[in-house]
């Protein structure tokens, strides 16, 4: 018995812990890595990635990590650059959207009139592709990362909003919401005391999990040409600039960039998820 | 002060016949009532309208000649058999009871309540804690009758008479009316004063 137990610790130290520990240790990785990258995105002043052309076109190489372009600009300095303007995006878009839906819903549980008013506008925001308004709402207010900031808030609500509505109409249904009302509570009250603090997780699941949807709009309006402007080190621009270099054999200026995009969005659900698992009441206890 | 149900009837929406008809009942805080019935029968249904949950049926209620509030603090508070269902689960059981009124220490051990349970959450609590705390959250000062459906029939005997007496000492301190619903006849037997079948004021 204990030599089975104590087997598999031996080799694999991971192993030995219970899924709550390796949980948050998944979390804290995740989390780690995306500040990393966030604050040395913010020690990268433009000065940085000046052009030389002494170093154009070079392959990857301990040098420069990601190569360098046809200006001889450092790749890994730009893409790092951009990651760190793509998650700042995807931060203001993420909170902006949970504010619209935090109050959305609320709004919507007062009445019945104002709940079918909210369930009308998720379905009419739901039945217009999220890529289409971005575009719309991103050069209605002049582009730039505002523009694109605001863009992807206004289409990444609705998921949100389903799920607090959801989630309020059946805690106004609890007994303890109707005694709190049988004291002589207000509608204000309740909505603060009793149902605010049991849809929080929800809420900050439901941020986090919208950041990996902002970043990839963002970055593909970008890569379309709608979204930030051409100067910047955004994601989206070092992509569709690649585009031109890629049949000359230039491979690296799209894999890594793209990589690191890929391994971002990751990072996010992978933290989000686990979150979700660590503050959900119903898998709190696996 | 009186409560008084005249010509209450009532049927579930989905329901074909009538789950209540024609009730009486006049009750005041003179006597202790007990009312008794078997399970299904609409005891916990005819509690619901006595104090103004169900705002659908015929008839009328009546609070000192008035009919029950709609707003603001209800003068006619029931007591659940299910604790857990009526308390938040994020909430300490502090602001469970402060939600109602500020309870001072001698009530509360009174109750039996030790102050280490205020700081803890509901889930932390047994069945019979935290039906100490139901109990004492509907004992508001406001508070001018109380109907209690079922409410120790999760606990064991002790705690039941525990409960029981210090809610009864409390009732009869501040003049406030009881009435207790049960189907446990040596219960009613021993706590109220009269008893009425609710077979016996149910037309059907």
């Amino acid at each position: 018995m204990a030599n089975s137990n104590n087997g598999p610790s031996i080799y694999n130290p991971f192993a030995k812990l219970n899924l709550r520990t390796k949980t948050l240790i998944t979390i804290g990785l995740s989390v780690f890595i995306l500040v990393i990258v966030v604050i040395s995105s913010l020690f990268i002043n433009s000065g940085d990635i000046t052009t030389n052309f002494q170093a154009m076109n070079k392959p990857p190489s301990f040098e420069h990590f990601f190569g360098t372009d046809w200006m001889g600009r450092d790749m890994f300095t730009r893409t790092l650059k951009g990651l760190g303007l793509s998650v700042q995006i995807g931060a203001g878009a993420s909170i902006l959207s949970s504010l619209i839906a935090i109050v959305l819903s609320f709004i919507g549980s007062t009445n019945r009139f104002l709940d079918g008013v909210i369930s009308w506008l998720v379905d009419l925001f739901l039945s217009i592709p999220h890529i289409l308004l971005i575009i719309l709402i991103s050069i209605s207010l002049g582009g730039g990362a505002f523009g694109v900031t605001v863009g992807v808030a206004l289409t990444h609500w609705t998921s949100l909003t389903r799920v607090l509505r959801a989630e309020i109409k059946q805690i106004k249904t609890s007994d303890f919401v109707k005694l709190s009302e049988r004291f002589g509570k207000s509608k204000l009250w309740i909505a603060r005391k009793h149902i605010l603090p049991l849809v929080t997780t929800q809420i900050i699941v439901g941020t986090i999990l919208i950041f990996p949807h902002a970043i990839m709009h963002e970055a593909s309006v970008t890569f379309l040409g709608f979204g930030l402007s051409p100067h910047e080190p955004a994601i989206g621009i070092i992509l569709s600039e690649s585009m031109k270099y890629l049949a000359t054999g230039n491979w690296w200026l799209a894999l890594f960039p793209g990589l690191s995009l890929l391994i971002l969005v990751l990072l996010f659900d992978i933290a989000g998820e686990n979150i979700k698992k660590i503050l959900d009441p119903t898998s709190a206890n696996e | 002060m009186k409560l008084k149900a005249t010509n209450i009837s009532f049927k579930y929406p989905s329901a074909k016949n009538y789950l209540l008809k024609d009730i009486n009942l006049e009750l005041d805080n003179k006597k202790i009532m007990g009312l008794i019935g078997d399970s299904g029968s609409g005891k916990s249904t005819l509690c619901k309208i006595l104090s103004g949950y169900v705002q659908k049926y015929e008839g009328e209620v009546s609070f000192d000649d008035a009919p029950l509030p709609k707003k603001g603090f209800k003068p006619v508070q029931l007591i659940y058999q299910h604790p857990e269902k009526v308390m938040n689960p994020k909430w300490k059981m502090k602001d469970v009871l402060g939600e109602s009124w500020d309870v001072d220490e001698k009530t509360l051990s009174e109750f039996g309540i030790q102050k280490s349970w205020l700081t803890r959450f509901p889930q932390e609590l047994s069945g019979g804690e935290l039906q100490r705390f139901s109990v004492l959250r509907a004992l508001n000062p406001k508070t001018k009758f109380i109907i209690a459906d079922e409410m120790t029939t999760m606990l064991d005997a002790i705690t039941q008479v525990q409960i029981l007496d210090s809610v009864l000492k409390l009732v009869k301190e501040r003049n406030m009316g009881f009435l207790l619903v049960s189907h446990d006849m040596d219960l009613v037997d021993t706590i109220c004063d009269d008893k009425i079948y609710l077979k016996d004021i149910n037309n059907i």
